[in-house]
């Protein structure tokens, strides 16, 4: 198992780096002078010079390569050019929220995808069968953005009024605030330093944030306002995950274990759950992995219909003000996180089926 | 969006990797015209082909159905108000009114000949999108899987990089690199999609170059130019069809996210993912133009995602009639 690990880490690293490099290029080769995108058309070419200067612009390309690896490495990001902030700050500030979208997008569409899918399996070929997989099939076909727009205009407006008003776009009502734990807990904590840092990114995580402290008025709001959002993003990926786990689960019950443990007198529903199961649910691990990518692309989307300042919404404006320094760390960051999801999904595969191990 | 792709691209790689010579030694075209037979009898392939037909009438016969030019101007011409809602006769609308069966937009033109027009430029992407990538992904998954060794390793680890990145993420970062407009949307889209090509196609070429009639290609001397592009790619085809079935549905679908966001067709471009992206800020008080261009992308995208459905179905080896 651990050589196992070993071999895939390995695997990664040259991909790491051609992402590190591509980053590098991709935000180099966008058109436009950083200076005067952030400065204004209007600067003069001597406070552009010293602009160009300041931010290490005019060194060779190849030093910047080396500089931005090995501050990379070392975990510095550098400051964002049109912020003059930390990149790493502007982070703490943006990260969590889409952290927040993308596992509660993930966790819908687990928990009602999965079972979507056994139920049409366990039906097959009947209403239920063909109504889910109707379902499963617009379900994939709809532009999330669409469906973003839709939603809000029939929770927030329609129903406007009703107790299922959901808020259409923030992550908190007016007038409330998150009062991050260790605060509330009186921690003595320096301002700037990474361990701050550290505890503003968890902090910022607000329904983690509300749950640890106990304050459920700001965890009920926290909630109203991802529902939409999380709904919107999780439908492609929750038909995605109903149709292979009926597809896969359809095989399996083909099998000859399956024929076996229902000779026993097994009944159905244990048949299912005991033996068919746990088989069926393997593909449907690895297709998380690759889920999780659409849903960091789909954040872009649904932050924007939203109205939610995450990291997706902030690559965007960063592409657009040519914010070199905000583009390559927050890619890099995304980029890595799908690297690692996919790696862990490939290694717990590794490790619910032995079999592929071997390879 | 693009995972729908790479959904397709797992069944097309098991799928190509089991080449059958006896199947490849038939005639081609009874393997198509048994699998258009095939198509024929499955529910999902047959409302596919619905769908897509409608979708490509209307494309075709835009200008006899759309009942306004999508650039024209109403202002002045008719007595309408901005984003004024639907007025359908039939539905009890006064009859003095112009109909308008889906409203008219922010700048005064009639909403349903813009989402009519706008199946031209959406077929349009979704094909040529699809075009460039696979061929692009054919030429390099082919020269990767049949000279295999260090050229194999460098194509294959540049395709593992862009499949490091979230497809719609790289896809923004290119047409920034480039510019915004449908051209080189269209191009974004094609190369984040192409390794998926590229991949089965590789797949494809190992399975079928160990086959017997290769061999036997080889020794009467021919080259490997002529038994790369005659022998295997013609019969590693099967896969890519069903693949770039469903990746016109994931273009079609990622070019109207670009467009969304301002980055793809630009206005006045009658363009459903701008349409949408210029009134987005309108739903509340003009839900039907954000409503409509949304419905005709689902429904495009629907009629390409059951076809090739279908089509992977029909032609599957292993499913025996």
């Amino acid at each position: 198992m651990i050589g196992y690990i070993t071999r895939r880490v390995l695997v990664s690293i040259p991909v790491l780096f051609g992402i590190l490099l591509v980053t590098f290029v991709l935000a180099r080769l966008i058109p436009g002078e950083p200076c005067r995108a952030i400065l204004g058309e209007k600067a003069t070419q001597e406070v552009c010079d010293r602009f160009t200067r300041e931010h290490g612009l005019d060194r060779p390309i190849y030093v910047q390569f080396g500089l931005y690896m090995t501050r990379i490495v070392q975990g510095d990001f550098g400051n964002s050019i049109r912020f003059s902030r930390p990149v790493s700050q502007i982070m703490v500030e943006r990260l969590p929220m889409t952290i927040e979208l993308a596992v509660g997008g993930l966790i819908l569409a687990i928990i009602v995808g999965v079972p979507l899918g056994i139920l049409s399996a366990m039906r097959h070929n009947t209403g239920t069968d063909v109504a889910t997989m109707i379902f499963a099939n617009i379900g994939i076909s709809m532009p999330v953005f669409w469906l973003g727009l839709m939603l809000a205009y029939v929770f927030a407006l329609l129903l406007k009024g009703t107790w299922l008003w959901l808020p259409p776009s923030g992550r908190l009502s007016a007038g409330l605030t998150s009062t991050p734990f260790f605060e509330v807990w009186g921690w003595h904590v320096v301002a700037g330093t990474g361990k701050a840092k550290f505890l503003e990114f968890i902090a910022n995580h607000f329904v983690f944030n509300s749950i640890i402290t106990g304050d459920w008025k700001v965890l009920k709001d926290a909630l109203r306002h991802l529902v939409l959002p999380v709904v919107a993003l999780s439908t492609i990926p929750m038909a995605i995950i109903a149709r292979m786990t009926r597809s896969s689960l359809l095989e399996v019950l083909g099998r000859d274990y399956v024929r076996t443990a229902r000779a026993k007198g097994a009944r159905e529903r244990r048949v299912v759950a005991r033996h068919a199961l746990r088989n069926a649910l393997l593909p449907v691990v690895t297709i998380l992995g690759l889920q999780m990518g659409a849903l960091l692309g789909g954040a872009v989307l649904t932050e924007t219909v939203f109205g939610l300042a995450g990291v997706g919404r902030m690559l965007f404006e960063a592409i657009t003000a040519r914010d070199y320094p905000i583009i390559q760390a927050f890619t890099v960051v995304i980029a890595v996180a799908y690297m690692l999801i996919n790696m862990i999904v490939d290694v717990s595969y590794g490790f619910l089926d032995p079999r592929i191990r071997l390879e | 969006m693009v995972t729908t792709l790479k959904r397709g691209v797992e069944a097309a790689e098991a799928f190509a990797e089991q080449a059958d010579e006896d199947v490849l030694l038939g005639s081609p075209t009874a393997l198509w015209k048994t699998a258009l037979k095939r198509l024929f009898r499955r529910k999902t392939g047959v409302v596919g082909m619905c769908l897509v037909g409608m979708m490509m009438i209307t494309a075709i016969a835009a200008p006899i159905i759309a009942p306004y030019n999508p650039q024209e101007v109403l202002i002045g011409k008719e007595k309408v108000r901005k984003r004024e809602a639907p007025c359908i006769h039939l539905l009890g609308c006064e009859a003095d009114k112009p109909q308008h069966i889906m409203g008219v937009d922010g700048n005064f033109r009639d909403q349903f000949s813009r989402v009519i027009y706008g199946a031209r430029v959406s077929l349009s992407i979704g094909f040529t999108t699809v075009l460039f990538a696979v061929s692009g992904g054919m030429i390099l998954g082919a020269i990767a899987g049949y000279w295999g060794g260090w050229i194999d390793n460098v194509i294959m680890r540049i395709m593992d990089v862009i499949l490091g990145f979230p497809s719609l993420l790289l896809a923004i970062a290119i047409v920034a690199v480039l510019g915004p407009g449908i051209r080189n949307a269209l191009l974004a889209i094609a190369i984040v999609t192409l390794p998926a090509y590229a991949r089965v196609m590789r797949a494809s070429v190992l399975s079928i170059k160990e086959l017997d009639y290769v061999a036997a290609s080889k020794a009467i001397g021919a080259s490997s130019t002529r038994i790369l592009l005659v022998r295997i790619v013609p019969n590693a085809m099967t896969p890519i069809v069903v693949l770039s079935t469903l990746g016109i549905a994931s273009a079609i679908l990622d070019a109207a996210g670009l467009s969304f966001l301002g980055l793809g067709a630009q206005p006045p471009t009658a363009e459903w993912g701008t349409m949408l992206g210029s009134e987005r800020n309108q739903v509340f008080s003009a839900p039907h133009l954000v409503f409509f261009p949304g419905l005709a992308i689902m429904i495009t995208v629907l009629g390409f995602n059951l076809l090739g459905d279908g089509m992977r179905d029909a032609l599957d080896p292993r499913l025996n009639d």
